[in-house]
């Protein structure tokens, strides 16, 4: 469904990924894994279409379109969407104003009733505090309920691509269990792809990839199964040096 | 009724011509009774007086403006005013009847606007300055005979001087002096049309009263003369101008609004100025409150080039209470100069201004406000809010607060927020699905909403559509 070839690409002069091949099928989880600094994160941005990275070399396909020159809000719309690792506040733009706007513009016609009732209802699922819906996004939220804000975000909008930067970063366990639940659930039965951006292992016990792919600086050095996973718990990074 | 309020005011005399100079060049051909020379003179100003017919008191007080307007400076101390050349205007213009401008002469722009905000084809001509009148006899007329019956004056100020020369003699100008400033002097001198309302002791008038129904043949806009008596325990609401687009082709507006709220009576004062961005919007707003009498003005700057208005209240009497909520829009070449003024003079008065403004594409807002709590006005209260919004980096917004606390046993709160929307936030929404106005509309309206709260509900949703207009870079 996703499908990137030959990706090179610069941030601020400095060139962030250099040639990166990467696929993501429907229904699938695809960990993507690596040191600080590899590229993971420059990876999800140019995904989305963040307008600081630049494309240098190389193509971005989504569900069989040439999206490399897509805006961020088209890329949206088509259905492929991010779940941030620092999900910026928003003061005044309310939980459910946002997500409204966002299922207006792909043109559903959706009422505002309806919208409310399917949000309280994933965010109990979630645990996450109702009187949160009605404050300004992510505005005084802690670390843990901007992740969950997320996942909410991604339940209503069903996106047919998810990218998860970092999402198990500052969760206990048992956010992490609901989080990873969330995910799971849009895989089983919304057959949604996900490419799972994390540097720790402990995600990938509540969310199994169908592929594990290693990026160091720029570069993918390594892709398979679990045993990816077990080379990197037993010998750390290093094994790429 | 319509949800756009147009505006009388804005129609021909002041539309065509006045200004040589304009700016956009449209020529307009329109035929006038009498048009005096360009600018200002002992002779114009004793010509116009003639011409209305008015008694010798009120030309003594023009001749008195003229010779303050004079003397006096431009403000140095608000907006870039350098650009008003005073001598360049026609101060008078009385248009023949039945004359008219051409729909084709009217900007796409504007055109394309009333499209978007769906302003009705009568309206339309009226607002564009097409029609010298709009023919609104079939709801004015019950209206009129409903207000007359209550006994509620509401006049043009040229027929309310005719009608009620003691009223008009008694208060004119003791609110807003001629000597208050450079502008304040050159309505003074000049001044045509407005609305004068007197509304009697005990009576709530009920309906919100607006400029849009009264009809004045006499068209005004320029320099409108506004002066509003709510006798004691009465109710007033009062609703100027015109949030669609106000085409004139007059580049300056110098309008002065006068109101005297007594005892126990409570007036609301709502503005939406959407003047053409070609207009320097140059007003003085006061009030004088009298014992627990209570004054809100409801402020929204959105059009013009350059507008300085900081609408004030005195409040004279004990327990009078004085509020302005402004929101003021300031786009591309735009300079919104507004605030408010509160001066408490006597005892248990309080106050609140809240301020919201919104700066983008390199536009400029300035928060220009003074409190004054004077000696003896104890227990008095008093709040400020200022916020500003810029959309980016080219925008700015300047917050100049003045208190002048001269009274102990006085509560003074004063909260300032600058707030700037991030790309990283913008980012945030777009990756979402929702398109970058849009987004950015969202911003704009979480920001406004506790002030919108508070604004008639007609006029909220026209501002947060007109906004989203201005975001689009769609409005002439």
């Amino acid at each position: 469904m996703i499908k990137v070839k030959g990706l090179k690409a610069r941030v601020d002069e400095k060139i962030v990924l250099d040639g990166v091949d990467i696929e993501v099928g429907a229904g699938e989880i695809v960990a993507l894994m690596g040191p600080n600094g590899s590229g993971k994160s420059s990876l999800s941005n140019i995904l989305i279409g963040n307008p600081k990275y630049e494309v240098l070399e190389g193509q971005v396909w989504f569900d069989g379109t040439d999206i490399t020159n897509f805006s961020v809000d088209e890329r949206a719309r088509m259905g492929l969407v991010m779940s941030f690792q620092h999900p910026v506040a928003i003061p005044g733009v309310t939980v459910r104003e946002l997500i409204l706007s966002a299922l207006r513009q792909k043109g559903l016609t959706v009422s505002a009733l309806e919208v409310k009732k399917e949000i309280e209802k994933i965010a109990a699922e979630l645990s996450l505090d109702e009187a949160l819906l009605a404050r300004g996004v992510n505005d005084g939220f802690s670390g843990g309920e901007r992740k969950k804000l997320e996942i909410l975000q991604m339940k209503v909008l069903k996106p047919k691509m998810l990218i998860v930067d970092e999402i198990d970063s500052g969760l206990d366990i048992d956010a992490l269990k609901i989080v990873a639940d969330g995910i799971n659930d849009l895989v089983k039965n919304g057959n949604t792809g996900v490419l799972l951006i994390t540097h720790y292992q402990r995600l990938l016990k509540f969310l199994k990839p169908n592929k594990v792919v290693v990026l160091r600086r720029g570069k993918v050095v390594d892709s398979g199964g679990d045993e990816v996973v077990t080379k990197l718990e037993n010998q750390g990074y290093q094994v790429y040096e | 009724m319509s949800r756009f309020d147009p505006k009388v005011q804005s129609s021909v005399a002041d539309v065509s011509g006045v200004d040589d100079q304009y700016q956009l060049g449209h020529a307009d051909k329109v035929e006038y009774e009498y048009k005096a020379p360009k600018g200002l003179s002992e002779k114009v100003v004793s010509e116009i007086s003639i011409r209305k017919g008015e008694p010798l008191w009120m030309l003594e007080k023009r001749l008195e403006g003229l010779k303050i307007f004079q003397e006096k400076k431009i403000p140095g101390w608000g907006a870039d005013l350098s650009e008003v050349n005073f001598e360049n205007i026609h101060y008078y213009l009385k248009p023949k009847t039945g004359e008219s401008r051409s729909w084709s002469n009217v900007p796409d722009e504007i055109k394309k606007t009333f499209d978007k905000i769906g302003v009705p084809e009568a309206e339309r001509e009226m607002l564009a300055g097409v029609k010298g009148q709009y023919d609104s006899e079939v709801i004015y007329g019950s209206l009129k005979k409903n207000l007359e019956d209550k006994g509620v004056v509401f006049l043009s100020m040229d027929e309310g001087l005719k009608q009620y020369e003691s009223l008009v003699r008694e208060y004119f100008g003791t609110v807003v002096p001629a000597g208050d400033n450079k502008l304040a002097a050159l309505n003074t001198a000049v001044w045509s049309g407005g609305s004068f309302v007197y509304v009697p002791k005990g009576l709530d008038v009920g309906m919100p009263l607006q400029a849009y129904f009264r009809i004045n043949a006499e068209n005004a806009g320029q320099f409108e003369r506004t002066l509003i008596i709510a006798d004691e325990g009465s109710k007033l609401h009062y609703i100027e101008g015109c949030s669609a687009p106000a085409y004139s082709a007059a580049s300056l507006h110098a309008a002065v609004v006068e109101i005297f709220v007594k005892k126990d009576a409570s007036v609301q004062y709502s503005t939406v100025q959407n003047w053409y961005k070609n207009v320097f919007n140059l007003v003085t707003k006061r009030s004088w409150v009298g014992e627990n009498a209570k004054m809100k003005w409801v402020d929204g700057n959105l059009g013009s080039k350059t507008t300085m208005k900081y609408p004030a209240c005195i409040l004279a009497g004990r327990g009078a209470s004085g509020e302005v909520l402004s929101v003021a829009w300031a786009g591309k070449n735009q300079h919104q100069d507004t605030g408010a003024k509160m001066i408490h003079l006597a005892p248990q008065t309080t106050s609140r201004i809240i301020s919201k403004s919104i700066s983008k594409a390199g536009g400029r807002a300035t928060y220009r406000g003074m409190i004054q709590i004077s000696r003896g006005a104890k227990g008095s209260r008093s709040k400020v809010v200022c916020d500003a919004l810029l959309l980016d980096e080219k925008s700015r917004t300047d917050t100049y607060p003045m208190n002048k606390i001269m009274e102990n046993e006085v509560v003074m709160e004063h909260e300032a927020t600058v707030s700037k929307v991030s790309e990283e936030q913008l980012l945030y929404l777009m990756s979402r699905g929702i398109e970058e106005h849009e987004a950015e509309a969202l911003i704009v309206n979480g920001f406004m909403d506790d002030v919108v709260k508070e604004i008639p509900l007609e006029y909220a949703v026209e501002m947060n559509r007109l906004i989203q207009l201005e975001m689009e870079g769609s409005v002439g």
